[in-house]
């Protein structure tokens, strides 16, 4: 579904990711793992069409996205939902959930993904007249991925989406993971709660400085990489 | 002293304002471009009025719809062709491209039409009043307030119950999000100029209204009084701007009762002084909007 082929990106002359290739294919569950700074964030921007590459090319069912508007991208069934969630604090859960499902242009469509979300996350139900900048973490971390879902996205990347959530929190979002993923969802997911995210999904890439050090299967991964140095910062490759 | 026809002034000043500031905000939460252009959408109305009445003779209310019009779509064509070929540059570069147009129109207006004064056609009604409570009220103030009120009305419909008056809202707090949902930029962009073409064009009407005439230069004053309301109630708030333009045009219009005669000339620097004393304790005005976001580029 997703391949990305050699892509680079810099900010200014400096190289945030250096010829990382990855793919995901359709109903996988794929994480990008590493330490601060490894790029991850820039991999998803770009992908996303938020980041220009300055090589390599981005496929989306074989048709070349790199380098394209952040809207036709999402137009063309990539949804993000961005670190720190950046759900609009001052508009109602519904307006927010209504913008999600913009590129839906029937409203019928629309009201209907609305009540689907509302079965997916009860919470927001409860909170629809509520404005989103009002909303606890937990419960902005619910709404950002039911408006990402609302674009009925062939591809949802989720970027830290366990960032700043108390334990409790942080379990609830890695369930709501999880059941996205045998929904059918296909999930591209940057964490850093490495252990928790190699038991869920189906195939992981550990980026390091910008590239792509290690992928495969979790257990592949928990065979090269020292997963608790990863949360160390350090370079995570086993000795 | 505080009287109906006082109360009718203040308020149809503060009406007037509220329209401005919100066409100057509603621009500038996206692009975060203070538009020095704004003010010529009001000459441009202005002498929409007054060329319209040279040609065939058509009912004044016809004449107002279609300079309304003229302002809504120069400045949808300033967005198209100054300022977004310059959106991803810098700031800078924006504010020096509104200087560029405001420029720009201006001198259009004083090389193909004249640098002195036209009279513009307004109706009998303008310059008629009413006797209310006792008071005589001058139509045009009450005019100014209706449709004002309708008009903010009509926005707070098409800001809340519209996909498309939503997605502005959303694209003042956070632009970049805003795409990431696939709203089109141009689109909204676009909705924002000619929002803030239709509040200048309907302000138009009532600023000639007053002398009953339009100069190259008429845009300058109303650009003060939008950017100095927005300060007031807040640059990142549409309810913000509102309120600012009516705290300035009855603050004002207090100013004028209260102040001594001898110091009337004085009138607006004693605005200005309170205006500052706002900012000193509200520095972000008002009401404070949301976080600040990076602008469309």
């Amino acid at each position: 579904m997703l391949t990305v082929q050699n892509m680079s990106v810099r900010y200014g002359a400096i190289a945030a990711i250096r010829d990382v290739s990855l793919s995901v294919k359709q109903g996988e569950l794929v994480a990008l793992i590493g330490v601060n700074g490894a790029g991850k964030t820039t991999t998803l921007s770009t992908i996303a069409g938020a980041l220009r590459p300055f090589q390599g090319s981005i496929t989306l069912d074989g048709e070349p996205i790199q380098g394209r508007q952040p809207e036709y991208i999402t137009r063309r069934g990539i949804a993000l939902v961005p670190e720190g969630r950046e759900i609009f604090g001052s508009l109602s859960v519904a307006e927010n959930l209504t913008l999600g499902g913009f590129v839906r242009r029937n409203r019928g469509e629309r009201e209907r993904d609305i009540q689907e979300m509302v079965e997916l996350f009860p919470i927001l139900g409860e909170r629809m007249r509520q404005a989103g900048g009002t909303l606890s973490g937990g419960e902005q971390q619910q709404l950002a991925i039911a408006r990402a879902l609302m674009s009925h996205p062939k591809l949802l990347m989720l970027d830290e989406p366990s960032l700043g959530l108390s334990p409790v929190l942080v379990d609830q979002i890695f369930e709501l993971i999880g059941r996205l993923h045998g929904r059918g969802v296909t999930i591209l997911l940057v964490e850093q709660n490495v252990e928790r995210t190699l038991d869920l999904v189906d195939r992981a890439y550990l980026l390091h400085t910008g590239t792509v050090e290690v992928e495969g299967t979790p257990a592949h991964i928990r065979e090269f990489v020292d997963v608790e140095s990863v949360y160390l910062g350090e370079r995570g490759r086993k000795a | 002293m505080i009287t109906l026809e006082f109360i009718i002034n203040a308020l149809s000043l503060g009406s007037t304002y509220a329209l401005l500031a919100l066409g100057m905000v509603i621009v500038y939460g996206i692009l975060k471009l203070v538009n020095f252009a704004y003010g010529e959408l009001i000459m441009i109305g202005g002498y929409s009025l007054f060329v319209l009445s040279l040609g065939p003779r058509l009912p004044w209310f016809v004449m107002a719809v279609l300079a309304v019009g003229v302002a809504v779509l120069t400045s949808w064509l300033t967005e198209r062709v100054a300022f977004r070929p310059v959106r991803d540059k810098s700031l800078t570069a924006m504010l020096i491209t509104s200087f560029a147009v405001s420029t720009l129109l201006q001198n259009a207006a004083l090389l193909i039409i004249s640098p002195r004064a036209r009279a513009v056609p307004l109706p009998s009604l303008f310059s008629e009043s009413v006797v209310l409570l006792g008071q005589s009220v001058p139509w045009r103030n009450i005019l100014a307030i209706v449709t004002s009120v309708v008009l903010l009305l009509l926005l707070v419909v098409l800001l809340r119950r519209t996909v498309l008056g939503i997605a502005l809202r959303a694209a003042a707090d956070n632009f970049r999000m805003t795409r990431m949902l696939g709203i089109p930029a141009n689109l909204v962009i676009s909705l924002a100029f000619a929002i803030s073409g239709l509040l200048a064009g309907v302000v138009a009407l009532f600023w000639v209204g007053r002398t009953a005439s339009v100069t190259p230069t008429i845009g300058a004053a109303p650009l003060l009084v939008a950017f100095v309301a927005t300060v007031i109630g807040g640059m990142r708030s549409l309810e913000g701007a509102v309120l600012g333009g009516y705290v300035y045009g009855i603050v004002f219009s207090l100013i004028g009762v209260l102040l001594p005669q001898a110091l009337l000339e004085f009138r607006e620097a004693f605005m200005f002084i309170i205006v500052i004393l706002i900012i000193l304790f509200r520095p972000e005005g008002l009401i404070r909007g949301g976080a600040p976001s990076r602008r469309a580029g």
